[in-house]
């Protein structure tokens, strides 16, 4: 038997704690798995019930994915002559013959410059208002930054009809420039909030001593104001790009076309040629890819910057 | 290095006063040192000074001109802070380079090399110069930060009780060689401590201040034998000068309220009777509490006294102080 220890818990506190952990790990994660194994299944496999954990994996879901096929008549095979490339193979299996490439590729690309678009502009924005919120005397800066907050206190889509009707007007409907311009309005209040948090953390002595050492105000928050809130931009950063990214009912709305993001996309996928739940799934694992490069390469930042600001150094 | 006056400084911080009408020269080459207990104003003066906070009347002169709406940076002043001085995110190296490359200085590569090399051999951080700020003893970010002022030549620097975390040894070597760096360089520096040692033995002025006031300032012999009044009397000597009412030995001058006997002011075998209460044996010296109509005072005897606690010793002021109700001194 050991001793009771304060900073070393018990070995019974340990496996238990280990189990809780792997077990909220699991429930996590087994969707994400289900949906990745979907996008490499046939689509018999896909829906087969009871559904199948081993299965022959195909890309067939992910050359669908990216293309357009139609059904392919004899006359239509015997002009194409024998299939060229290794998809080429795949799509003749099913009857089927390509017919060009589908939409996903733009919609994905527009996720991407929407997303990033819109982050990059909160943080740009974020950043500047929570510094002179936290740093200078702002007339009732107390109400402005309620008021800042009052706009996170209704679900945004509440104001779907008031904001299509001002897209329409201004032209801004199915554009990159409205899509960003949306999410950084939604956006940033939250980063406002978080940033400020954080850069109220940072000693304005550090700010002083670098106006003494011979910097403007301005060089003083570049050189050591932002350093130090590196970790707290990172952060938010991720929670923007996160909403952004994921944004679907807007995006249903408000684009079509040329600005319409991936998340609108993805289910329409469906309609192309039956139930195509491979495709699908497909969409849904190649779009989860970019937050999760991202959030990986921030990992080390968004850690420290949940527990910043509780915990006083 | 240049000349700093003050004229009449007045500062609020809502509706409280962190200074009160300051008026005060600070001749070039000088060190003068701002003594004062906490919320005496003795901050406030060194970030009016350095254009961190700006006066609500009153006007700062650096070197003949006028300071007024000048930035921190155009007013050319370096300062150490009391903390939270380095800059967490850059190596010792690079808070000591970071003064020097600033747009005002643009110093050139060599010399920035140089200058850090022989600040930190100065300093004794030689060793710690390519570690993170944050990886240093509190001891040792105290002495970066002193570092990061005196790599510049400004026309004054300001310090804020730089040597105030650092533990007895090295604040005495710092002490010294403070003081040597600003008499080689013929540096102006204004310096801001509650520890009379640091006052006493650097200073060649001392301003003391109350409340946000001036009482007096002027070289620290002279305020320390000289001083204005029962307050200024107070911040200098160890032990602290003895205050009793007037009349306790007889022949004060009409007016008095107080008299102020410093430790060594007390002569002994003679005069009125007082009893001992405890004996303090320091090694070089020896203190004896005293107890006279049943009020206590300090003073100092010789090293090997054979009075004990109980004993009853004879006293009476030599070269007293009086300081009148108000406690201004009676010449």
């Amino acid at each position: 038997m050991s001793a009771f220890s304060v900073t070393e818990p018990s070995s019974r506190t340990k496996w238990g704690a280990g189990i809780l952990v792997v077990a909220y790990a699991l429930i996590t994660i087994v969707p994400l798995l289900w949906i990745i194994a979907t996008g490499f299944k046939s689509p018999t496999d896909s829906i087969a019930y009871p559904p199948k954990v081993l299965f022959e994996p195909t890309l067939e879901g992910y050359v669908n994915l990216f293309t357009d096929r139609t059904r392919a008549t004899q006359d239509m095979l015997d002009r194409a002559g024998p299939p060229q490339t290794w998809y080429e193979v795949i799509v003749r299996k099913r009857g089927t013959i390509i017919t060009g490439t589908s939409r996903y590729g733009e919609r994905f690309l527009n996720s991407v410059i929407i997303g990033f678009g819109s982050t990059f502009l909160c943080m740009v924005l974020g950043t500047a208002a929570a510094y002179a919120f936290s740093r200078f005397r702002v007339p009732l800066k107390d109400d402005l930054l309620f008021f800042i907050l009052s706009t996170r206190m209704m679900p945004p889509i509440a104001v779907a009809i008031p904001i299509f009707l001002m897209f329409r007007q201004l032209g801004l409907s199915d554009t990159h420039l409205g899509m960003i311009l949306l999410y950084t309005a939604v956006n940033l209040s939250l980063s406002v909030w978080l940033l400020k948090g954080f850069i109220d953390e940072i000693p304005i002595e550090y700010e002083e001593a670098a106006l003494i050492d011979g910097y403007t105000r301005f060089q003083a928050f570049y050189k050591v104001v932002l350093p130090q809130a590196a970790t707290g931009i990172a952060s938010t950063a991720i929670f923007c790009l996160i909403f952004a990214w994921n944004e679907y009912a807007f995006a249903v709305l408000l684009t079509s076309g040329t600005a319409q993001t991936a998340p609108p996309f993805i289910p329409t996928i469906i309609g192309v040629a039956g139930k195509d739940w491979p495709a699908v799934a497909a969409g849904a694992t190649l779009f989860l890819v970019p937050v999760m490069v991202f959030t990986i390469l921030l990992r080390k930042h968004l850690l420290r910057g949940i527990t910043f600001g509780a915990v006083r150094k | 290095m240049a000349e700093v006056q003050l004229t009449g400084i007045t500062k609020r911080f809502g509706g409280d006063a962190a200074l009160e009408d300051v008026t005060m020269t600070i001749p070039d080459g000088s060190f003068v040192v701002l003594l004062g207990p906490t919320g005496a104003g003795k901050t406030t003066t060194l970030r009016m000074v350095s254009g961190l906070d700006t006066a609500d009347s009153g006007s700062v002169w650096i070197g003949g001109r006028d300071m007024a709406g000048l930035t921190p940076a155009q007013r050319d002043v370096a300062m150490v802070f009391q903390q939270y001085s380095l800059y967490p995110h850059l190596t010792v190296r690079q808070n000591l380079e970071f003064p020097l490359k600033s747009p005002v200085l643009r110093t050139p590569k060599s010399e920035i090399t140089r200058k850090v090399a022989e600040i930190a051999e100065v300093l004794q951080i030689s060793h710690k110069l390519d570690n993170k700020a944050t990886a240093l003893s509190g001891g040792e970010m105290q002495r970066v930060s002193i570092g990061r002022a005196l790599v510049r030549q400004p026309s004054v620097y300001l310090m804020d009780e730089p040597l105030s975390s650092l533990d007895a040894k090295l604040r005495a070597d710092l002490r010294i060689e403070l003081k040597s760096i600003q008499a080689d360089r013929g540096a102006t520096l204004l310096y801001v401590t509650h520890d009379q040692i640091e006052a006493m033995t650097m200073a060649t002025h001392v301003g003391v201040l109350d409340k946000g006031r001036l009482i007096q300032f002027g070289p620290p012999r002279e305020i320390y034998e000289q001083p204005v009044n029962i307050y200024a009397a107070a911040r200098l000597g160890q032990p602290r000068i003895n205050i009793l009412p007037a009349d306790v030995f007889g022949g004060a001058p009409s007016g008095a309220h107080h008299i102020g006997l410093r430790p060594e002011h007390i002569i002994q075998g003679e005069g009125e009777d007082s009893t001992v209460t405890r004996v303090e044996r320091l090694g070089d010296q020896t203190r004896l509490h005293l107890t006279l109509k049943s009020h206590d005072l300090i003073t100092v005897t010789d090293a090997h006294t054979a009075l004990q606690s109980g004993d009853v010793v004879k006293i009476r002021p030599d070269k007293p102080y009086y300081f009148d109700a108000n406690g201004a001194r009676l010449t």
